[in-house]
C-alpha cells in the first residue's frame, strides 16, 4: 500500500496532466495575455515529471529531504516568473490547487477502500499544501524583487541633469523630496557642475507636489553645496500654492534666487552670463542670435 | 616642518593644497597667509582645494577664518575647485562657508578676484549674495 501514491501517479501521469490542463484552461482561469497555453503546458509537464521522478514514499511529506530539491527549485522558478509576469497571487495559487483537485479526483476513482482513500488523500493534501507554501514564498520574493527594481528605476529616471546652455544646467525634480533623494540629486548635480564647469544650475520644483520645512531644508542644502563649488543655484517652478505654504511655514528662502517659471529662471541665468536672446526681424537681421 | 607654499602673483596670493591638511598645518597656513597678505599688500587670495578629498568641521572653520581675516586686511578670498563630496560634507556639517567666495576652477576664480578688486559689483559675480 505504501508505494501506491507514487505508482498511481506514474500510471496516471498522462490523465492527470490532461485533466489538470483542462482545469487550468477553463475560461475563468486562463490568462492568455500573460502566458501562452503552450508555455503553461510546458510548466505543467515539467512539474508533474519532477514530482513523479523525484518523489519517494518515505519523503513524501518531508519537504526538507533532498528528494524535494529539484521540485522546490522548479516550482520556485515557475512562481518567480509568474510574479514577474504579473499574475495575481490567486492565479499563482490556483496553479497548484488545480493539480491538487485533479489528484484527489483521480485517487477517488482508483481507490475503493474508504480507509485507504482517506489515508491517501490526507497524504496528497499535505504534499500539495507544502508545495503551495513554497509557491507563495517564492511568489512573494519575486514580487519584492519587482518592487525593488522599480524603486531603483524611479530613483534613476527622476534625476536627469540637463545642459540647457553652455554653462547652464537644469534639473527638473519630479516627485517628493526626501533626504535620500536629495542626496542623490545633490550628488548628480554637483558632479555634473564640475564635469561641465557650469556656472549656473536651475532647480525646477514644479514637479514637487508639496513643499514643507523638510523639503525647504533639503533645497537650501543643495543651494549651499552648489555655491560652495562656485556655481549659482536658481530655484524655479514655485507655484502660487507653494509660495503660500512657504510663507505660512515661515521658511526663509530670501538667500536664494527663486523664479516662478523655468523660462524666467533661464532669463535670469542669461543675464548673469551676460547673454541676450534676440528675435530676428528684418531691421536687425544682421544681429545673430548669441550661441 | 612641512609648510604649504604660498605663491605671489601680482596682487594675488595663490595656494594649492595638495596634501591632506592636518590641524597644525591648516593653522600654520592660515597664519602664514594673513602674514604674507599684509606684508605684500595682496588684494586677493586664491585657495585651490581641488586635490582635497576629505574635510572636517575644523578645516571648514579654518577656511572661514582665512576669509574673515583676509577681509580685515582688505583682501578677498576665493576657494576654487571644491570636490562635490567635500561640498556635500560641508553642507551636512552645517558649514556653508558664507564668508568666502567660491569658483569652479582657477581661471574663474582669478576672474572673480579681478572683478572684485576692480570694484565691479553685481552681475559679473554669480556668488554675490
Amino acid at each position: 500500500m505504501a508505494t501506491e501514491i507514487i505508482k498511481l501517479l506514474k500510471d496516471k501521469q498522462a490523465i492527470i496532466l490532461e485533466r489538470w490542463m483542462e482545469n487550468q484552461l477553463t475560461p475563468a482561469r486562463v490568462r492568455e495575455d500573460l502566458i501562452s497555453s503552450d508555455d503553461l503546458r510546458a510548466d505543467s509537464v515539467a512539474l508533474i515529471t519532477a514530482l513523479v521522478s523525484n518523489l519517494k514514499e518515505k519523503s513524501l511529506n518531508d519537504t526538507d529531504s533532498a528528494d524535494f530539491n529539484p521540485i522546490t527549485e522548479l516550482l520556485g522558478s515557475i512562481s518567480f516568473s509568474r510574479a514577474k509576469q504579473g499574475f495575481s497571487p490567486r492565479e499563482t495559487g490556483l496553479f497548484i490547487v488545480g493539480l491538487k483537485e485533479v489528484l484527489i479526483a483521480v485517487i477517488q476513482e482508483e481507490v475503493k477502500d474508504p480507509r485507504q482513500l482517506v489515508d491517501l488523500s490526507l497524504k496528497i493534501h499535505r504534499l500539495m499544501d507544502n508545495l503551495l507554501i513554497i509557491t507563495f514564498e517564492t511568489y512573494i520574493k519575486g514580487r519584492e524583487e519587482v518592487i525593488l527594481a522599480q524603486t531603483d528605476e524611479i530613483a534613476e529616471i527622476s534625476i536627469p541633469v540637463i545642459r540647457v546652455w553652455d554653462g547652464i544646467l537644469a534639473l527638473p525634480i519630479i516627485g517628493t523630496l526626501d533626504s535620500a533623494r536629495t542626496q542623490v540629486i545633490m550628488e548628480a548635480l554637483l558632479t555634473e557642475i564640475v564635469e561641465s564647469s557650469s556656472d549656473i544650475a536651475i532647480l525646477d520644483i514644479s514637479g514637487v507636489p508639496t513643499v514643507d520645512s523638510m523639503v525647504a531644508q533639503h533645497l537650501l542644502k543643495t543651494v549651499s553645496a552648489t555655491r560652495l563649488l562656485g556655481a549659482t543655484c536658481i530655484i524655479s517652478g514655485i507655484r502660487p500654492e507653494i509660495a503660500q505654504t512657504i510663507v505660512h511655514l515661515g521658511i526663509d528662502l530670501s538667500s536664494i534666487v527663486t523664479k516662478s517659471t523655468m523660462a524666467s529662471a533661464l532669463q535670469h541665468a542669461f543675464q548673469l552670463l551676460r547673454l541676450e536672446v534676440y528675435k530676428r526681424t528684418p531691421a536687425n537681421a544682421s544681429h545673430v542670435k548669441p550661441e | 616642518m612641512e609648510r604649504i607654499p604660498i605663491l605671489r602673483m601680482g596682487q594675488f596670493l595663490l595656494v594649492t593644497i595638495q596634501i591632506d591638511l592636518y590641524d597644525r598645518l591648516a593653522l600654520d597656513l592660515a597664519a602664514d597667509l594673513v602674514k604674507t597678505a599684509s606684508k605684500t599688500g595682496a588684494r586677493g587670495i586664491l585657495i585651490d582645494i581641488s586635490a582635497v578629498d576629505i574635510v572636517d568641521s575644523f578645516m571648514g572653520r579654518i577656511l572661514s577664518n582665512i576669509g574673515a581675516m583676509a577681509k580685515l586686511i582688505a583682501a578677498e578670498t576665493v576657494v576654487v575647485g571644491m570636490q562635490p563630496a567635500v561640498a556635500i560634507t560641508l553642507v551636512e556639517l552645517g558649514l556653508p562657508l558664507n564668508g568666502i567666495h567660491t569658483a569652479l576652477n582657477v581661471e574663474k576664480g582669478m576672474a572673480l578676484l579681478r572683478s572684485k578688486i576692480a570694484g565691479i559689483a553685481g552681475e559679473t559675480d554669480p556668488n554675490n549674495d
